[in-house]
């Protein structure tokens, strides 16, 4: 059985102009471990989409399975990570949010904050432990939050755009680090990005989502070794292949 | 922004009595230039005075407001009345905000609560809240309770259209996180709710405060109770005791400004501002 | 839902509230419980409102009391306005007035109604100077904000292009402190309102919006006294609507320059 299931999931919204089509039939399976990217141009459903999986949004059709259960509305089986740094509690320190999890588990004070000390040290910022979220940089609160999510052992790691917010050279670093934290702890991950580079070095496999409606077009395994180089050719193939998927679906609109 | 309050600028000195100015060693510069207006004024004052340029008992030389301070502290008088009038002020701000913070926060998470109290405010609001004293008086007489409940009546609005505010601005993504994390409702509000929405309800409060303050002053000078500040210095009218009326709107002021800085800015440094969610 | 829709049905929903509020008052006064002089029926209160416009008392007390607010608001602004810039702009004039203000400013304005009493007599000169005393702290204090907060980018660009003192002022910092500007007039009136109905009560001495509700208790004549705080509330609101808003739409909202916090 498939770890994760999303089996002809669509989503219609309402609008003064009719009914528009966020996600249009999108199916794609999982496996356990698997480090998914989903990329695809603003508009084509990829955010929506990370939004249903996690439960914020309920499908007009389809369902999504994890582990075979049908998800229906948010769970602890899912931790995520949005683009927006302010997403920590700001009345909170670094260490209370990332034991925010374990805390609605019901994990005792001192054990939850030693498990959450583990988690910031996995991040590298265990020095900051102390601190209040406005104290730290985009790059540190990014960090933070991804602790957060782990935190509290989900089955599977949601996570959208989060370092589109950042300057290139955080977000290089921030994306070594996140291959380092799954490495070490191989999680099942669902990443949305628009940036394809990232794409290639983050995931296994790819898919592309193509707007109008929004739907996934193709799926394209990535199978190199890690750590991946960059300026590799077969990396660079890799992005030629994908950024050609992207562009015959603009050229169409 | 704090309405009542002016928030400085980054050239401006800090003010040398509040406690944080102290603290820095060059500070005499920064002592004398906050004084020196203030010795420009009452030299000013003092040259009308001394001239007679209007009678002694209207116009007192700065002294006379001193001594009188003085006489009427040592008496005991100028005590009782202050705290006549700050215990009217406590009583009817506190009733404001316990019932306004749970109005507030009723509107902002039900939708039915806020269609039942909106028009409720929002035609209550724009009308002066002396203009309700009469009335208060004609229904519940004169006296402490009265007072202490039209106190309550006007400061409550800040109050509860700030907390109101407050609840609908704590961020969605806030909202989604602790959801995700598995916070149901109970937790989600005490955990996530109220800590968001502190920011406006401290300044909902800070409001209501400066409001009852206002409107306390004011319903001790219509004679609505015995004993009190404002009584204080409408009474003196009478025997044209100009000094002991300057000396009562001395220690008005001396009351608001302790309430403003010791009570609220302790307040929010310990919180708020200790979070970023709001700039000291 | 569509945001017109949504609007609609709160507007339905806020007047069902009121229809109730009123039934349930009207109820209560016609029960019996309280003398009809101390909780008058609505429509006593539309007959005495109704009265006292037809015979013009009710006229002439709103147009005393819109006196005393302009003249007081316009002073302060007269006042507080080029004070407040002045403060943004140069700083000895800040080091100077701001501890002045800080220490002025939390003594309500009424605190010196008996005082202004002997210096000036009972009437509109005191009435006035105690709305002069409410409106100019808001108006100053908002002005200084907005002129230090101009975002020094404009003021770079404008010199950049040549923009000397006379016209950097005009052009650049006035318009870009225009969002404080406007929410300290609007803080003004609602203080120089607010201040307006005390200093009547207390001092006054024969015509105003104040002074009525006042004398009213005299004589047990809660129907005159609610009627009054409706022309009160009226006048408040109709000013908050027509004057303010259209001055915000005029200006600041069609320049995208909103302010988040309303006064």
């Amino acid at each position: 059985m498939l770890h994760i299931d999303v089996d002809n999931v669509s989503l219609l919204y309402d609008t003064p102009a009719g009914r528009v089509s966020g996600v249009h039939e999108a199916s794609f399976g999982m496996e356990e471990s698997e480090f998914l990217c989903i990329v695809g141009p603003s508009g084509c459903g990829k955010s929506t989409l990370l939004n249903i999986i996690a439960g914020f949004l309920a499908p007009t059709s389809g369902e999504i399975r994890i582990g075979g259960k049908v998800v229906t509305g948010h769970g602890m089986d899912r931790g995520i990570v949005f683009q927006d740094f302010a997403q920590l509690f700001p009345w909170r320190t670094a260490l209370e949010n990332v034991a925010f999890g374990l805390e609605m588990k019901g994990v005792a004070k001192a054990a939850r904050e030693e498990i959450a000390l583990k988690q910031l040290r996995l991040v590298k910022l265990e020095k900051f432990a102390r601190s209040y979220p406005h104290h730290l940089s985009g790059g540190m609160q990014q960090r933070v939050a991804i602790a957060r999510a782990l935190a509290y052992d989900p089955a599977l790691l949601l996570m959208d755009e989060p370092f589109a917010a950042l300057d290139a050279m955080t977000r290089d670093e921030m994306q070594r680090l996140l291959a380092e934290v799954w490495r070490e702890t191989r999680k099942t991950v669902i990443y949305v990005t628009h940036n394809v580079a990232e794409a290639v070095y983050l995931a296994d496999r790819v898919v592309v989502m193509t707007p109008h409606p929004g739907t996934v077009k193709t799926e394209v395994p990535i199978r190199l070794s890690r750590p991946r180089d960059p300026l590799s050719v077969e990396f660079l193939e890799h992005q030629k292949q994908l950024m050609r998927h992207l562009s015959e679906q603009a050229a169409k609109v | 922004m704090h309405e009542d309050f002016p928030t400085a600028s980054t050239r401006a000195p800090a003010l040398p009595w509040l406690p944080a100015g102290l603290r820095d060693r060059a500070n005499w510069w920064v002592v004398a230039r906050t004084a020196f207006p203030f010795v420009v004024v009452g030299g000013l004052w003092e040259i009308v005075a001394r001239m007679e340029v209007f009678h002694r008992r209207l116009f007192p030389p700065l002294e006379e407001v001193a001594s009188a301070l003085v006489r009427l502290t040592a008496a005991g008088i100028l005590p009782h009345h202050a705290i006549e009038t700050v215990a009217r002020l406590l009583a009817g701000f506190g009733l404001a905000a316990a019932v306004g913070v749970v109005i507030g926060i009723a509107m902002g998470r039900s939708r039915r609560a806020e269609d039942i109290f909106l028009p409720l405010v929002s035609i209550g609001a724009p009308i002066p809240g002396l203009a309700y004293a009469p009335l208060f008086m004609l229904w519940f007489g004169l006296g402490n309770f009265s007072a202490v409940l039209l106190v309550a009546f006007v400061s409550a609005f800040p109050i509860i259209v700030n907390s109101w505010t407050g609840v609908k601005a704590v961020k969605e993504i806030w909202i989604r996180s602790a959801q995700a994390m598995g916070a149901d409702d109970r937790r989600l509000f005490r955990l996530v709710i109220l800590p968001g929405a502190l920011p406006y309800v401290l300044t909902g409060l800070r409001l209501g405060l400066a409001q009852a303050w206002r409107i306390l002053v004011a319903v001790e000078m219509l004679a609505a109770v015995p004993w009190g500040l404002g009584w204080l210095i409408f009474g003196a009218r009478e025997f044209m005791n100009t000094d002991v009326m300057l000396a009562g709107i001395a220690v008005i002021g001396a009351i608001g400004l302790i309430l403003e800085n010791l009570v609220f800015k302790r307040l929010e440094e310990y919180t708020v501002v200790r979070w970023g969610m709001m700039t000291s | 839902m569509s945001a017109f829709g949504a609007g609609a049905r709160s507007f339905r929903r806020a007047a069902v509230t009121l229809l109730i509020a009123a039934a349930i008052y009207e109820s209560i006064a016609r029960s019996g419980y309280f003398a009809a002089a101390l909780l008058p029926t609505l429509p006593a209160v539309a007959h005495a409102l109704w009265a006292m416009l037809m015979d013009g008392t009710m006229l002439r007390h709103a147009s005393y009391t819109l006196y005393r607010v302009m003249f007081g608001l316009g002073l302060a602004v007269a006042v507080g306005l080029p004070l407040g810039i002045l403060m943004g702009r140069i700083p000895a004039v800040e080091h100077f007035f701001l501890p002045l203000v800080s220490v002025l400013m939390p003594i309500p304005s009424l605190a010196w109604v008996p005082v202004f009493i002997l210096w000036f007599g009972l009437g509109n000169v005191t009435t006035i100077l105690i709305v002069f005393y409410a409106a100019t702290f808001p108006m100053l204090l908002n002005a200084w904000s907005g002129v230090r907060s101009v975002n020094p980018l404009w003021m770079r660009a404008a010199g950049a292009m040549g923009a000397n003192g006379h016209s950097l002022f005009w052009k650049v910092i006035i318009p870009g402190a225009s969002p404080f500007i406007i929410t300290g007039f609007r803080q003004a009136f609602l203080r120089s309102w607010i201040a307006v109905v005390g200093a009547e009560m207390i001092a006054a001495s024969a015509w105003g919006l104040g002074w009525v509700i006042f004398d009213a208790k005299e004589f047990l004549n809660a129907d005159i006294m609610l009627a009054s705080l409706a022309v009160i509330g009226c006048i408040g609101f109709g000013f908050e609507r027509l004057v303010f808003g259209s001055l915000e739409r005029a200006t600041v909202l069609r320049w995208g320059m909103v302010r988040t916090a309303k006064g």
